[in-house]
């Protein structure tokens, strides 16, 4: 029990810390992109402009409107940010610091990703406004839709890793052996080709992240990319809330300390599928530094698992990580404008899903390589 | 076919658009420094933050511009022409003639009236620079100051006569005594030379001719 409580709490504080730098960042990679300074004035280079930014909105006036279903009305931040915050509890961020050590992990995960879409039609529906309706079945259709493609270039790491268990991916991607091993496999090769006959087992590093493991898996990782830009409802694919047609979306109705629920779980489900990439492709905590002879950097700076160090290290690599890809997405919302329904689609169904199909296609020829 | 080059041109378009915003970003390590347009190298200036950090940071202001007006009152004459050339009536004066003597402005004009109220009204302002040109002693100015926004429009009313109401009081005193004096003086004069009195006759008609009209004030623009 006690352990859950302190599993809560650095979970929480963790997302919280990350959200915090996520939403700074957003501002200043924003303005440098735009020739602009972003926030100055609220402490050094505006540090804590989010923090400012989160006082303002809890100081806020709650504004439940009169005709709105008030029960679901209240009912929905909660829902959503409760079932972003369920996801995390099956993601590693080191490899002995789990919540949950569920060994369907990936499938509960990606089970919670698709149950935001409830919260988000709730928040919608009860908000008893068009705009609200028009962004929740917008959500809907867009985040349905990307589910397919997410969901394919996920059975293509399945496929590489022969698991579900995001801890058993996440030791498959290092040089330690896992202790509670579902697949006993504790070789990698080169690229995973076993015929060019180069052990990269004791390597390390960047050779043993999936993306390296099996090649395609990086086609993968793009698709995946892509897809959880729609399924976070990102610029471009923003139009759930796009602010010029339809104000702010499903959330338009929302504020004060609600509004801030709901954009912390929208950070939140961001950096949870930043997470879920970082361990499905990125090698999850293991250091991207190989070991070279015996200068062993990957081992410095991985920590050997069951010591403090390797906790330490891990929540540091995938976290960073993480907030690496949450940067990119800001460097593509910055760049690129709005798609229309049609195009959004026509990118989900005729573009990433076929693609992804011949990319599980193709990783599953290139395991039988490795074997 | 059309298929994977549209494909090919989306991927394409798309590295192109990210490489772009992502050489601003490298960019935005300098700041953009030559502010001022009178700079020969202003416009080669192409990159870098624009951004300028307001009330700590401010662009240099033109030798030659119409901002805040600031009235030098030691070399005011009140002479009034500012207030009459002025199209939106933005200049408030209240001249009292002074019996003593005032000295002279800098530029050695005599000063004859005193300025109870001198009163520029920089919320009505608008910024033509009229009253500058055709001032004669060159006094009234366009300073460089343009921030002076206030939080009460009446603050933007700023006050440039020196005097007090008490003395004010005390001028306009001694000017009705002295105009008092001077009519008892030309009164006394005139008992004693009660000549050339006019006719009821051309008092008459001066009735009945139409009055004159008023000279209107043409304030002269002085010739550089």
């Amino acid at each position: 029990m006690a352990i859950t409580f302190l599993h809560t709490g650095i979970y929480l504080t963790l997302i919280l810390l990350s959200v915090l730098v996520v939403f700074y960042a957003e501002r200043k990679v924003a303005a440098f992109m735009q020739d602009r300074l972003g926030p100055m004035e609220t402490g050094k280079f505006g540090m804590l402009q989010a923090i400012a930014d989160l006082l303002k909105m809890i100081q806020k006036e709650d504004i439940v409107p009169e005709k709105a279903d008030k029960t679901l009305f209240k009912l929905a931040p909660i829902f959503i940010f409760a079932v972003v915050f369920t996801g995390f509890c099956a993601l590693p961020l080191a490899a002995d610091f789990q919540a949950s050590t569920i060994n369907i992990g990936l499938y509960f995960v990606i089970t919670i990703i698709s149950l935001d879409v409830i919260g988000l039609l709730i928040a919608g529906w009860s908000s008893n406004n068009k705009y609200a309706l028009f962004g929740a079945m917008r959500a809907v259709a867009q985040i349905v839709s990307y589910e397919i493609p997410v969901g394919l270039s996920v059975l293509a790491v399945v496929i590489t890793c022969q698991t579900l268990d995001l801890q058993e991916i996440c030791f498959q991607q290092s040089t330690f052996i896992n202790p509670n091993s579902s697949t006993g496999e504790t070789h990698n090769y080169l690229l995973g080709i076993k015929a060019l006959g180069v052990d990269v087992s004791q390597w390390g590093g960047i050779f043993t992240w999936n993306i390296l493991r099996s090649p395609i898996l990086f086609i993968a990782y793009i698709i995946y990319f892509i897809a959880t830009l729609a399924e976070c409802n990102r610029a471009p694919f923003d139009i759930p809330e796009a602010e010029s047609e339809l104000v702010a979306g499903y959330h338009v109705e929302y504020s004060g300390f609600r509004f801030a629920i709901f954009f912390l779980s929208e950070y939140a489900m961001m950096l949870l599928t930043g997470i879920l990439a970082a361990i499905l492709f990125l090698g999850g905590w293991n250091s991207p530094l190989p070991n070279i002879g015996s200068l062993k950097l990957y081992e410095w700076t991985t920590g050997v698992p069951g010591t403090w160090a390797s906790i330490i290290w891990g929540i540091f690599w995938t976290l960073s990580k993480s907030i690496l890809a949450l940067i990119v997405h800001i460097w593509i919302r910055w760049t690129f404008p709005r798609l229309r329904v049609d195009q959004l689609m026509y990118l989900c169904w005729k573009v990433l899903t076929p693609f992804a199909l011949v990319v599980l296609l193709v990783s599953s020829f290139w395991k039988i390589l490795s074997i | 076919m059309k298929y994977f080059t549209d494909i090919l041109a989306g991927i394409k378009s798309t590295r192109k658009g990210l490489s772009l915003t992502l050489v601003h970003i490298l960019q935005a390590r300098h700041r953009r420094k030559n502010n001022n347009v009178a700079n020969s190298n202003y416009f080669n200036e192409q990159n870098g933050l624009v951004t300028l950090q307001y009330p700590a940071e401010k662009l240099p202001v033109p030798d030659i511009g119409r901002y805040q007006l600031a009235n030098e009152i030691d070399d005011c004459i009140v002479c009034d022409k500012c207030a009459k050339v002025c199209p939106v009536d933005c200049i408030e004066i209240e001249p009292i003639k002074a019996v003593e003597d005032l000295g002279h402005t800098s530029d050695g004009t005599p000063k004859k009236i005193h300025a109870a109220v001198f009163n520029i009204d920089m919320a009505k302002c608008c910024f033509c620079g009229l009253c500058t040109t055709v001032c004669p002693t060159e006094c009234l100015t366009m300073s460089k100051e343009y921030d002076f926004s206030t939080f009460d429009i009446t603050d933007m009313n700023f006050k440039y006569s020196d005097m007090t109401l008490e003395v004010a009081d005390e001028k306009r005193k001694l000017l009705a005594q002295f105009q008092a004096e001077k009519e008892a003086l030309k009164a006394s004069a005139a008992a004693q030379k009660p000549a050339s009195v006019p006719s009821t006759e051309e008092t008459q008609n001066k009735e009945n001719e139409a009055p004159k009209p008023k000279m209107v004030f043409k304030p002269v623009i002085k010739k550089p």
